[in-house]
C-alpha cells in the first residue's frame, strides 16, 4: 500500500469530501497562501476547482468560529482551522455558548454539520500559548464530538467522517505528526466516530491513549516487551463519544489500565476514563486505575523544563514497572 | 516636515544607537537560531527599529508597555539588558524568565516591559488595565502598547479601544502597520486603507505616519504621550513599515514576491536615518563606524554570556506558577 504523511491525508479527506459536496467551504487563519502552517491544506489550494471555497480570514477567532454556527443554520457544512489549539481560548464563548447549545436550545430544529479542526500539542518549545492540549474541555461541557488521531490512516478515516457528521466535531491534529508516514489506501473508506483502535494485543495490561501518546505507549510497549510484560495499547480516537465497550473487555481481560494523555493530569479526560473502569470493573481489577499526564503547570519554553513536564514513552514504562 | 531642530542632540544619537541594538540583535539572533542554537520560534523586528526607538525616546523609565510575539525592539529601546534577553531566547535561567518565556513571552516588571505576548492582541486589555491603575492611583505615568496590523482585527482590539476611551485611560496604542499578518496581506484582510480611522468611532485622535521616519514617529511620540500624559485620554498612532524578514526565523514566505521585498529593503529606516544625520552633521562616519563596533562587541558579549550560562534544572519547572509553590499537586 501507498504511505503518505498525516497532514497530507487530513488533507485528501477534507478534498474528497468537499469535491463531493458543493455545500463545503473551509476557511481560517493563514490556509489559502500556503496550504496551512502545517501543510494541511496542501491539496486544496492546488485544486483550482476549490479556489473559491478555501479562504483566508482575518484574526478574528470569535467571529471565524461563531460564523461556522450561521453558516450551518443557513444550509452550508463549514469546516473551520483553529490555527492553534490555545487559540480556541480566545473564541471559545462561539463555540462553548453557541455552537454547542445551539441546537438544544432550539429542541432540536436544526441539524449542526460544523468540523472545528487544527493542531494542537507540544512541539518543540513553542511555550505557555502555543503548546496546549485542550481536548478536555470539549469533552467536560455537552454538545460537540471531539476526535484525535494517532495515524495517517484513521485521520483520514475520521475526518471523513467528521464532515459527514450532522453534528458539531472538533477535530485535534498533533503538531509533532503532521510528518508521520503511513499506509492509507487510495480507495474510499470512513472510520466511525466512538469507535476505538486496539494498536497493539496485550495480556497484562491495557495502556489507553490518543495521539503522539499513543506513539509513546507502543514505544513502552516494545521495551516492557523485553521484560516480558505483555502490553495491550488502545488508540481511542474519539473521546465523544468514547468507545466504552473496547476498553472495559481489554481491561477485563488484562485486570489493569493506565490512560494517558499529554494534556495535565489534573481533572483531565483521563480522569473521567478511569473512573468509569472503576465503576464498571471494581473487582475485577488487579491493580488500582492510573493516570499519566503533564505536570500542572503551563508549558515551560527552555528545553529541559518543557522536557520534565510532558509525558514521554519512559513515564509509561517506570509506572507499569511499579505496577506488574 | 519634522522639526528635528528641536530634538536634543544627545535624542538623536540615543535613537540611532537604539535602532542600530536592535539590528545587530536581530541579526545575530537570526543566524544563531538558524545554527540550531536558539529553541522555539523567534520574530524579527528588522525593519521596524524606528518605531521602538522613536516611540520609546519619549517615554519614562516608570512607564509602561506591552508588547508583542515580535518584541525584542520593544524591549531593547526601553532599556533590557541584552544578556538578559539573549539568556531568555536561549532558554537560560540567567534570562528574564528564567528560561520559561523564551523570545516570545519576555517580560522584566521592573523596566515597565508587561510582556512579549504570543497571543494577538494579547497585550491590549493589560495595556488597559494598567492604563486604570495608573488612572487609580492618581501618578501621571502612560502605557503604551505595541502590536500589529493584524491585531486591530480582534475583539480585544475594539474592546480595549473602547474600553480605554470610556474611562479616558493614558494610553497610547501604536499599530505597526507592517502590511502582513504572518501570510495574509493587511489589503486583503483590511477593508480600509489607514486603520488610525478606527481610533475615531471610539471618540478619540488616531494618525498615520511613515514608521520608517524615526524623526516622524518622535514627534508623534512626543505628541501621543504628553496628550495622554496629562489627562487627555488615549491617542493612536498608526505607524506604517514592512517586515523585511519572514513572519518567523524560517518562513518560506511563498506568500509574497521577492521583488516586493527587495523595493522595501532600498526604504528601510537605519539607512535613511544614517543619511540625514550625516546631512546635517549630527554624526560622522567616524562616530557611527564607532558606534556599530561598540554595538556589535556588546551584542556579541550577549551571546557569549547566553552560550555560557546554565540550563534551569528540570525540578524549576515547577516553580513559579504560585507566590506559595508548596503543597500542590504539580
Ligand atoms: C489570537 C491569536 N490568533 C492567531 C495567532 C497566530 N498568529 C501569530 S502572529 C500572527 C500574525 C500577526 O500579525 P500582526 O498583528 O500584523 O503582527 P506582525 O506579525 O505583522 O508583527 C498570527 C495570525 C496568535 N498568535 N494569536
Ligand atoms: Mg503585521
Amino acid at each position: 500500500m501507498r504511505t503518505i504523511t498525516f497532514a497530507q491525508a487530513i488533507c485528501e479527506g477534507i478534498l474528497e469530501e468537499m469535491i463531493k459536496d458543493e455545500t463545503i467551504i473551509t476557511y481560517g487563519e493563514d490556509i489559502a497562501k500556503q496550504g496551512g502552517i502545517f501543510g494541511a491544506y496542501k491539496c486544496l489550494i492546488e485544486n483550482e476547482k476549490l479556489k473559491k471555497r478555501v479562504f483566508d480570514t482575518p484574526i478574528s477567532e470569535e467571529v471565524i468560529y461563531g460564523s461556522a454556527l450561521g453558516a450551518a443554520i443557513a444550509g452550508l457544512k463549514p469546516i473551520v482551522e483553529f490555527h492553534f489549539a490555545d487559540f480556541l481560548f480566545t473564541g471559545i464563548t462561539a463555540i462553548t455558548n453557541q455552537i454547542m447549545k445551539f441546537r438544544y436550545m432550539t429542541g432540536g430544529q436544526v441539524s449542526l454539520p460544523i468540523v472545528l479542526r487544527g493542531p494542537d500539542g507540544v512541539a518543540r518549545s513553542a511555550a505557555a500559548q502555543h503548546s496546549q492540549s485542550i481536548e478536555t474541555i470539549f469533552m467536560h461541557v455537552p454538545g460537540i464530538k471531539v476526535v484525535i488521531p494517532s495515524t495517517p490512516y484513521d485521520a483520514k478515516g475520521l475526518i471523513k467522517a467528521s464532515i459527514r457528521d450532522p453534528d458539531p466535531v472538533i477535530f485535534f491534529e498533533h503538531k509533532s505528526l503532521y510528518k508521520i508516514k503511513g499506509p492509507v489506501p487510495e480507495d474510499e473508506y470512513i472510520i466511525p466516530l466512538g469507535k476505538a483502535d486496539i494498536k497493539r494485543e496485550g495480556e497484562d495490561i491495557t495502556v489507553i491513549a490518543t495521539a503522539r501518546m499513543v506513539h509513546e505507549a507502543l514505544k513502552a510497549a516494545e521495551i516492557l516487551e523485553k521484560d516480558g510484560i505483555s502490553v495491550e495499547v488502545i488508540d481511542l480516537r474519539t473521546l465523544v463519544p468514547w468507545d466504552k465497550t473496547t476498553v472495559l473487555n481489554s481491561v477485563k481481560k488484562t485486570g489493569g489500565a493506565i490512560v494517558v494523555h499529554e494534556t495535565w493530569r489534573r481533572a483531565g479526560w483521563g480522569a473521567e476514563i478511569a473512573a468509569t473502569i472503576n465503576e464498571e470493573l471494581f473487582g475485577q481489577l488487579e491493580i488500582p486505575v492510573k493516570r499519566i499526564g503533564a505536570k500542572n503547570v503551563p508549558h515551560p519554553f527552555s528545553p529541559p523544563l518543557e522536557h520534565f513536564i510532558i509525558p514521554k514513552a519512559e513515564d509509561i514504562v517506570k509506572e507499569i514497572r511499579d505496577l506488574v | 516636515m519634522v522639526r528635528w531642530k528641536e530634538i536634543p542632540k544627545e535624542k538623536l544619537r540615543w535613537m540611532y544607537e537604539t535602532m542600530v541594538k536592535i539590528r545587530e540583535f536581530e541579526t545575530i539572533v537570526e543566524q544563531n537560531f538558524l545554527r540550531a542554537e536558539i529553541p522555539g520560534f523567534v520574530h524579527s523586528y528588522v525593519g521596524e527599529e524606528a518605531i521602538a526607538a522613536g516611540i520609546m525616546a519619549n517615554l519614562r523609565k516608570d512607564d509602561y508597555i506591552t508588547s508583542t510575539h515580535r518584541g525584542h525592539g520593544h524591549l531593547i529601546a526601553k532599556g533590557a539588558d541584552l544578556k538578559k534577553m539573549m539568556a531568555e531566547i536561549y532558554g537560560k535561567k540567567t534570562g528574564y524568565c528564567k528560561g520559561k518565556g523564551g523570545s516570545m513571552h519576555i517580560a522584566s516588571i521592573p523596566l515597565g516591559v508587561l510582556g512579549a505576548n504570543g497571543e494577538v492582541a494579547g497585550g491590549i486589555p493589560i495595556a488597559v488595565g494598567a492604563g486604570l491603575a495608573i488612572k487609580f492611583r492618581g501618578t501621571d505615568q502612560v502605557v503604551v502598547s505595541f502590536f500589529g496590523d493584524g491585531a486591530t482585527n480582534r475583539g480585544a482590539f475594539h474592546e480595549g479601544l473602547n474600553f480605554a476611551a470610556v474611562y479616558k485611560l493614558p494610553i497610547v496604542f501604536v499599530v505597526e502597520f507592517n502590511e502582513y499578518a504572518s501570510t495574509a496581506p493587511a489589503r486583503e484582510m483590511i477593508p480600509v486603507k489607514n486603520v488610525a480611522i478606527r481610533a475615531a468611532s471610539y471618540g478619540f485622535p488616531g494618525i498615520t505616519i511613515d514608521g520608517n521616519n524615526v524623526l516622524e514617529v518622535y514627534e508623534a511620540g512626543k505628541m501621543a504621550i504628553e496628550w495622554a500624559r496629562c489627562g487627555s485620554g488615549p491617542f493612536l498612532i498608526e505607524a506604517k513599515t514592512y517586515r523585511l524578514k519572514g513572519h518567523f526565523i524560517g518562513d518560506p514566505e511563498l506568500y509574497r514576491d521577492k521583488r516586493e521585498v527587495q523595493e522595501f529593503w532600498k526604504r528601510e529606516p537605519i539607512k535613511r536615518y544614517e543619511k540625514f544625520l550625516l546631512e546635517k552633521g549630527i554624526l560622522t562616519i567616524e562616530d557611527i563606524k564607532n558606534i556599530k563596533e561598540n554595538i556589535r562587541r556588546i551584542v556579541e558579549e550577549a551571546v557569549e554570556f547566553a552560550r555560557n550560562s546554565e540550563f534551569p534544572q528540570p525540578e524549576e519547572a515547577l516553580e513559579d506558577l504560585f507566590v506559595n509553590d508548596s503543597g500542590y499537586d504539580y
